[in-house]
């Protein structure tokens, strides 16, 4: 499981009422925090999303009147099955390496859609609420599946590498880089368990966590979501809807997940 | 913004729809009980229900997460062996209105629900079960509930 | 005009398990919009499940039911092939009926 770390609570971060100055009880608070995601385990509101994006995958739309049976996710056209676990990855008909919302923008450029306004338009509105319910039906689709991006490619182990330096690059008025948090096992913020991202953090934890229904806002976060909002975090200019800096995180992420079990789209806090 | 009287007309139209479509129960649901859920305190709400002061019974099996990472969404079950349980109610001692819902079992079900409610800050919370006689037990769990931090 | 209800009815020794996953806001009416405006509550006021047509259970909601919420019962007697519906009703008077066979 988790690892326990001998440190002190910060006295004053915490919200929690009662004594957490000892190692003990800050076990049975990690303990307490499991519990409440097991109980929360069964009846994911993705699945609301995943429903949605069902049914999106196969309706008719944009001014081409395409559905998405005709998208190659890189597994073929239209197969959805297992396409999650390999992302990103190169495309030929595109020429470069792209995640899954990026890929998703390429299809919905196919059925008449104009990629760049979906990309300007915010999270939780026009199309972009129907991108999370896409990215959340296509990860679905692989639940349980490890990861396993594909290298052989140039174009792919270039993004990889590219993605390997952006973690590391510290920038911005704090001087984070993504390291900051997620460089070392064993990090937290407040309660929240930092995974080690440096290496593979494990089955369904980091990158094989994302897409995830997040309960504090009730919405669904894609894993371009979570990066624009880690660059908020660290102070960054936003990085750019499906950006190639975002596909190069991810190519570092994914191929450092290799082998473990997705289990998108999850529940988190 | 649709008036009170639109509304009324919209949802009697709806109800209508679903009553000629064989969707809905034969029997209408009494009005939503606007006095209970309005009530700020266990004591209002209790008040509002029209239910006698609940004794506690150990016959509850009141399962609710010892911390809730966020408030937001506490998942919370309830199950008991008492017989007769007509209603079992729900109350967040703290929240700014009390009663969180309340589940009325026929006898073609168990007399177990799991739900998910809402909580602003640490608190009791009570899961109260109404019996056909009118007696009222029940069951509490001090639920904590914190603010995670920036990730997750 | 509402999402659709994701519902499971799973048979269980001799009744059915249903699990339900709502769509729906919930909004409280406690919170304030960037202009400072309260946003008014909005929230499911009343479920009804029924077997076969037959009403098993309802229910009554306030503003403290979760957003997206998920409510699991069980129902005694249901076998594979039966019929269970869920419908809610809010406080603006949309509604919606969803309903599943039980596996």
């Amino acid at each position: 499981m988790k690892q326990r770390h001998a440190a002190v609570w910060a006295a004053g971060v915490l919200a929690v009422t009662g004594c957490l100055a000892s190692a003990q009880a800050q076990t049975s608070t990690a303990d307490g925090i499991a519990q409440y995601r097991a109980l929360l385990a069964d009846g994911n509101p993705a699945e609301l999303w995943e429903a949605k994006g069902e049914l999106l995958w196969t309706q008719k739309r944009g001014s081409k009147n395409l559905s998405f049976e005709t998208c190659d996710l890189g597994k073929g056209a239209g197969v959805v099955k297992g396409a999650f676990v390999e992302l990103p990855r190169y495309f030929a008909d595109t020429q470069r390496v792209q995640d899954l919302e990026s890929r998703l923008l390429t299809c919905m450029a196919a059925q008449g859609f104009n990629a760049a306004e979906i990309a300007a338009t915010p999270f939780g509105r026009g199309e972009q609420v129907n991108l999370e319910a896409l990215v959340a039906y296509v990860s679905a689709a692989s639940r349980g599946m490890k990861f396993n991006l594909p290298q052989g490619r140039t174009e792919e182990r270039q993004m990889a590498e590219a993605g390997k330096r952006l973690f590391y690059f510290r920038a911005g008025p704090y001087d984070f880089s993504c390291a900051s948090c997620h460089g070392e096992p064993g990090k937290r913020i407040r309660l929240q368990d930092l995974p080690d991202l440096a290496k593979s953090p494990g089955d369904g934890v980091g990158f094989a966590a994302w897409p995830a229904y997040r309960v504090s806002s009730g919405e669904l976060w894609s894993m371009q979501r979570r990066l624009n909002d880690c660059y908020r975090q660290q102070r960054f200019p936003f990085p750019g809807y499906a950006s190639d800096a975002t596909i190069a995180l991810g190519s570092f992420m994914g191929v450092q997940a290799r082998g473990a079990l997705s289990i998108a789209p999850a529940i988190k806090r | 913004m649709p008036n009170r009287r639109d509304m009324m007309a919209r949802s009697a139209a709806v109800a209508a729809l679903l009553a000629g479509a064989g969707v809905l129960p034969a029997h209408a649901q009494s009005a939503w009980n606007k006095a209970a859920f309005e009530g700020k305190s266990v004591d209002e709400a209790i008040k509002g229900l029209g239910i006698a002061k609940p004794v506690e019974s150990k016959d509850i099996a009141f399962t609710a997460p010892d911390i809730a990472e966020n408030g937001a969404v506490v998942p919370i079950a309830v199950s008991t062996t008492l017989p007769g349980v007509k209603r079992i109610a729900f109350l967040v001692e703290k929240n700014p209105t009390t009663l969180a819902g309340v589940f009325e079992f026929t006898d073609a079900v168990e007399t177990s629900v799991a739900t998910r409610i809402k909580m602003g800050q640490s608190s009791n919370v009570l899961a109260v079960a109404i019996m056909g006689d009118g007696k009222v037990f029940y069951a509490q769990k001090d639920v904590k509930v914190t603010l995670g931090g920036c990730g997750g | 005009m509402s999402d659709p209800m994701r519902i499971r009815a799973q048979v269980q020794g001799s009744g059915a398990v249903v699990r339900v996953l709502m769509s729906h806001e919930m909004e409280t009416g406690q919170r304030k919009d960037a202009a400072g405006k309260t946003i008014p509550a909005w929230h499911i006021t009343e479920v009804t499940a029924a077997l076969n047509g037959k009403t098993v259970m309802t229910a009554q909601w306030g503003t403290a039911i979760a957003k997206n919420p998920f409510t699991q019962f069980t129902v005694k007697g249901a076998k594979a092939g039966d019929k269970i519906s869920i419908a809610w009703v809010d406080n603006r008077g949309d509604s919606r009926t969803d309903e599943v066979v039980v596996a």
